[in-house]
Parts: structure tokens; sequence; C-alpha cells
């Protein structure tokens, strides 16, 4: 039971670099636990993911061959069948859109307490993990029952596992129950008349800006700066901006020179699309916003005052 | 058919806030409909405009403080709803697994055809119960669905779910089933004068654990909240200081020097 199961994610034939920051996370439990460390490759090319996924600390691998795209019900048979054939008491997984719709589904069918989107975690005889609540204004520890669990991970918490293992990888045959999801294709979103990935300059705008008709103030911003125009989700599901303008997890994932956030306050889905930002500046009124964390220039004041002040001097 | 909506009236922190204990303090939180589950109420009204859906049943885990936000989604246009709440609640933090048992006990008296539910909850953030009670009745399930068209005839929801990097996966989903919705679904209605007056003759059905034939045990949780506190703010930013006009000319003279001009 102190052995530890991470599972991998895949999408369209590439692995996706959760899955090295989930081994680590699985790694460091395992060694808590004074367990092994097992990795779940399911669906898709399982022969090359198991290969690439063969990292320093992973003990044993198993792929489960079943088609090419994602179906929760085949991750959940596959989980069931690897917890009933090894000790692998916990499992593991990205905290991911795809992690999501079957890692709960994990927990309730096998009677595993759940803990999702956990930034860290200690193991002392039991589980204790580290996780945001408020919409990231607090952390909180929380103490899991059990000796076995769910955990899913969040992504950039830990860092990718590297170097070579010597993992053993075995080929489980299972017997996959008829899904009643089937993936039927896949469309790629924000395409249109501007990509903001190749921007060298962004002025983003955030939930602080209020209105649509204030919008223009912003586009008075970019106009000025020779920047482009980009936005945060809730922009966009206002339908002010179309999509294609989306900065974050779910839109596009942006490194301009600049990024200057007017109005955003910085939760991790939008972080995760802008941290790479050479310079980024903040404007926004609450002083304690987690876009201040990641800043390099930061003005705790109006947009309303500061970017016409700011339009001005660039006149 | 039967559309049943999880709603949760949901705590969001003032700017300034203290934390006594383990949770932040009552006086620094205002309540509100939790926004992914307005887009989720959103969805089933328009199922039963379109004629799909024959009733749109909300649920609630929630003391009698959430009334309020359980009218605001009747007044968007559900017919009626339910709210559960029990003493046990109060003890502790609620893991999704004494969730999903009062909302089992629930569906079980409602026989609805589909359920519909925001993708997570804006304070607790787990983004789990929808899922796990799909697992736990027997529906089939999609998390994070950013598109829906429910062809009740043929018993399939077609449905987007929106992944990571601007891609969605086109997915068919047998009914019955549970859907978790994202935001921007669609656009979430005001409540107009004439809702919100219906909205107090509606019926909000209230219930604690035994009238659901369910005991204190049924909701034990397997996780407890030890600590609470801010995080550490690992801000080497400078903060430019003055009123608006000063701090403007300083930010220009940066964004030159990183060479910003028009």
């Amino acid at each position: 039971m102190s052995d530890v199961l991470v599972v991998a994610e895949h999408r369209r034939g590439e692995l996706r670099d959760i899955s090295y920051e989930a081994v680590t996370a699985g790694r460091e439990l395992a060694d808590a636990r004074d367990g092994e460390l097992g990795v779940a490759v399911i669906g898709g090319e399982v022969d090359a993911f198991a290969e690439d996924l063969n990292r320093e600390g992973v003990d044993a691998i198993y792929t489960v061959d079943d088609g090419e795209e994602f179906d929760h019900n085949a991750y959940q048979a596959a989980i069931a069948a690897l917890l009933d054939r090894t000790d692998a008491g916990t499992v593991v997984t990205p905290n991911s859109v795809n992690g999501l719709d079957y890692a709960p589904a994990v927990a309730e069918d096998r009677g595993l307490p759940l803990v999702t989107d956990a930034i860290g975690f200690e193991y002392d005889g039991g589980l204790t993990v580290t996780r945001e609540m408020y919409g990231s204004k607090v952390e909180t520890t929380v103490d899991v029952d059990g000796d076995g669990h769910v955990l899913t991970v969040r992504g950039g918490e830990w860092p990718p596992a590297e170097g070579v293992g010597d993992a053993t990888v075995e080929s489980v045959e299972i017997d996959l129950p008829e899904s009643g999801a089937r993936v039927t294709g896949f469309e790629e979103v924000g395409g249109g008349d501007v990509d903001i990935a190749d921007a060298d300059v962004l002025v983003s705008v955030g939930r602080g800006i209020e209105e649509e008709e204030n919008l223009e103030l912003v586009e008075g911003l970019a106009d000025a700066l020779g920047a482009t125009l980009s936005a945060s989700r809730p922009i966009v599901d206002n339908g002010w901006l179309p999509k294609n303008r989306q900065v974050g997890q779910s839109g596009k994932v942006v490194t301009p020179d600049v990024y200057i956030a007017v109005g955003i306050s910085g939760a991790v889905q939008h972080v995760a699309g802008m941290k790479g930002s050479d310079t980024i500046v903040a404007i926004n009124t609450d002083p304690n916003a987690p876009i201040f964390d990641i800043a390099d220039y930061g003005i705790v004041g109006d947009l309303f005052e500061v970017v016409p002040a700011l339009v001005d001097e660039f006149a | 058919m039967k559309v049943l909506v999880t709603v949760k009236e949901v705590a969001e922190a003032d700017d300034d806030f203290a934390i006594e204990g383990t949770d932040i303090a009552a006086s620094d939180l205002e309540y509100d409909l939790n926004e992914w589950d307005d887009y989720a109420v959103e969805a089933a009204v328009q199922l039963a405009e379109a004629g799909v859906a024959d009733e749109v049943v909300t649920v609630t885990v929630g003391p009698e403080r959430a009334e309020e936000t359980i009218r605001m989604a009747l007044a968007k246009g559900a017919d009626r709803a339910v709210r559960v709440w029990d003493d046990a609640f109060e003890e502790g933090f609620a893991d999704v697994g004494a969730k999903v048992s009062t909302i089992e006990a629930v569906l079980e008296a409602e026989e609805p055809d589909l359920v519909l539910g925001g993708v997570q909850a804006a304070d607790t953030g787990f983004g789990a119960t929808g899922v796990a009670l799909a697992e736990r009745i027997g529906f089939e399930h999609a998390a994070v669905v950013n598109q829906l068209d429910v062809d009740a005839d043929a018993g399939v929801a077609h449905v987007h779910r929106e992944l990571e990097g601007g891609v969605e996966e086109l997915t068919d989903v047998d009914l019955p089933a549970v859907l978790t919705v994202q935001t921007g679904l669609n656009e979430p209605r005001y409540a107009s004068l004439r809702g919100i007056r219906q909205a107090q003759r509606k019926e909000i059905d209230a219930k604690d654990l035994s009238d659901l034939g369910l005991t204190a045990e049924d909701v034990e949780s397997a996780l407890e909240i030890t600590s609470m506190y801010e995080p550490e703010s690992e801000s080497d930013a400078e903060i430019i200081e003055g009123d608006a006009g000063e701090a403007a000319g300083r930010l220009a003279e940066v964004l030159r020097d990183k060479g910003v001009s028009a």
C-alpha cells in the first residue's frame, strides 16, 4: 500500500509536460512512504511514451494500449486494475482538465479520499496537503485520513523529472468497458486576425475594466505604445474580446518583451500563460493581488486614472 | 426531460481580511452565487426555453443564508429548489464524498435525466463533485464543458470540453449524464423584475440529513483543514509610488528604457 502510481497525460500524440512534474511529486511521496513509484501510460503511443517517462526514480512503467484519444472510462478501468495488481495505495494525477475528468471517479470508485490542486505535501505517518482557497488569497494545510489517497497536482509546482531511469516496462491487458463518452474530434480555437503570441509588447486587460465601453481606454493605451491588446478570461467570457486575445491556461501562452497587466488580479490560470514575459508591469487597485508577486514593476492605483496619464506620456 | 442544477453559495474574501483559526473571519466574507453555477443555471433554463427540459430543479448544500442565492437562480428561471443543511455540516470541512452522498440522496427522489453544475466552486476550488457524483449514481459525465447541444431524442449530449492551450475536445456523451460547466458557455441572464417576483412564490424545499434518510456518519469527511495563512509574497516588484500622474511618468521612463514606443 505504500507504493505510488502516477498517471501520465498525453494529447494528440504528445506527452504533456505536467506528466514529468507529476513523476517528481510521485517520487517525493513514494520516498516519504518508503515505497516504489509506478507510472501508468494509458492509450496513445504507449511504447514511445514509456521510453520518455523512464526517468530517474521511476521503478515500474505500466502501459495499457487503448485507442488514441482520451477516454475517462478507460483511464478509470485501467487505474483500478493497476491498483488491484500492484501495491500502490496512492494515485497521483495531473490537476488538468483531463485529470479532473477521471481522478474524482477513481477516488469515488475505490473509496479513497481525494485532494485536488495540491501545491505541496508532507508525509509523516499521514498525508498533509497544501492547497489554496478563496481564489489564491490563502493557503491551507489539509490532513487526509487513511493510507490510500487520490491526489491531483498543480502544474508548475514540482520540477520535471529528469535523467534516465531503469524502470521495468510491463504491458498490461485490461478488458475495457464500452464507453458512453466518445471523442469525435478536436478544434483549435483562437485563430483569426491577430496572434498575440507574436507580439513584442502586450497591453492586457482584465475584470478591473468593469464595463465593455471602458475597453476604449486600454485600446488607446495599446495604440499609444504600439502594443497589441490581449485579455484575461472574464473579458473573453463576456464576449467583449474574441477568444484569440485570451492569455492563460486555456488561451495562449505568451512571452513578450513587455507585458502590461491592467486590472488583472493574476489568478493562477492567467499567470500560467504569461509568467515567461521578460518584463511584467501590473496596474491594480488591490495591493495584495497575486499579479504583483510576479510583476517587475507595479502601480497600486486606479486604472481609470493611471491609464489616461500613461497615454498622455506617450502622446 | 428533467434537469437538475447543483448550485453553491460561495464566499469571497474582502481585499482586507483576517484569518480566525482555520478560516477567514465571517465579517470579511461576502456571499454570492458561484460564478460557474450561474452558467449551469443559464444552460438549464435555455434547455427549458427550447422545450428540451420540462423541469429545472436546483439543489444546494448550504445553510439558510443561502436562500438569497437560491432565489436568484429561481428568478433566472429555475422551477423549484431543494436545500439541504444539517448541524453535521457545521462540524468541519465537507469533502467531495460528503457532498456526493448528500446530493445522491436528493437525486434518488428527483430522478433527473441530466445534471449540470459548475466546473468548480470559487471558494474551495476542488473541481471534483460533478465527476464523483456521476460515478456514484452510474451516470456518464464530462468535465469542463464550454459548448453544449442536447439531443434528447437520441439520448446524447454533444459537448466541447475546454482543454488547455486553446484546444477543445469534441465528445458525445450518453444520457443520463453529469456535465460540469465552464464559464463562457453562454451569457448568464440578469434576473428580471418579473422573475424576481415569481421567485418569491417558488418552492425552496429545506431538508436535513434525516429527511433524506442519512445520518451524520454518511457525511463524515476524510479531510480536515489544520491551518490557513496568507502566502508569503514572493514579490520583488518595484512598486512605483506617487499619484497617478507621477506614477505614469516614472512608468513611461521604464517602458521607454525597454524600447517601447508607438
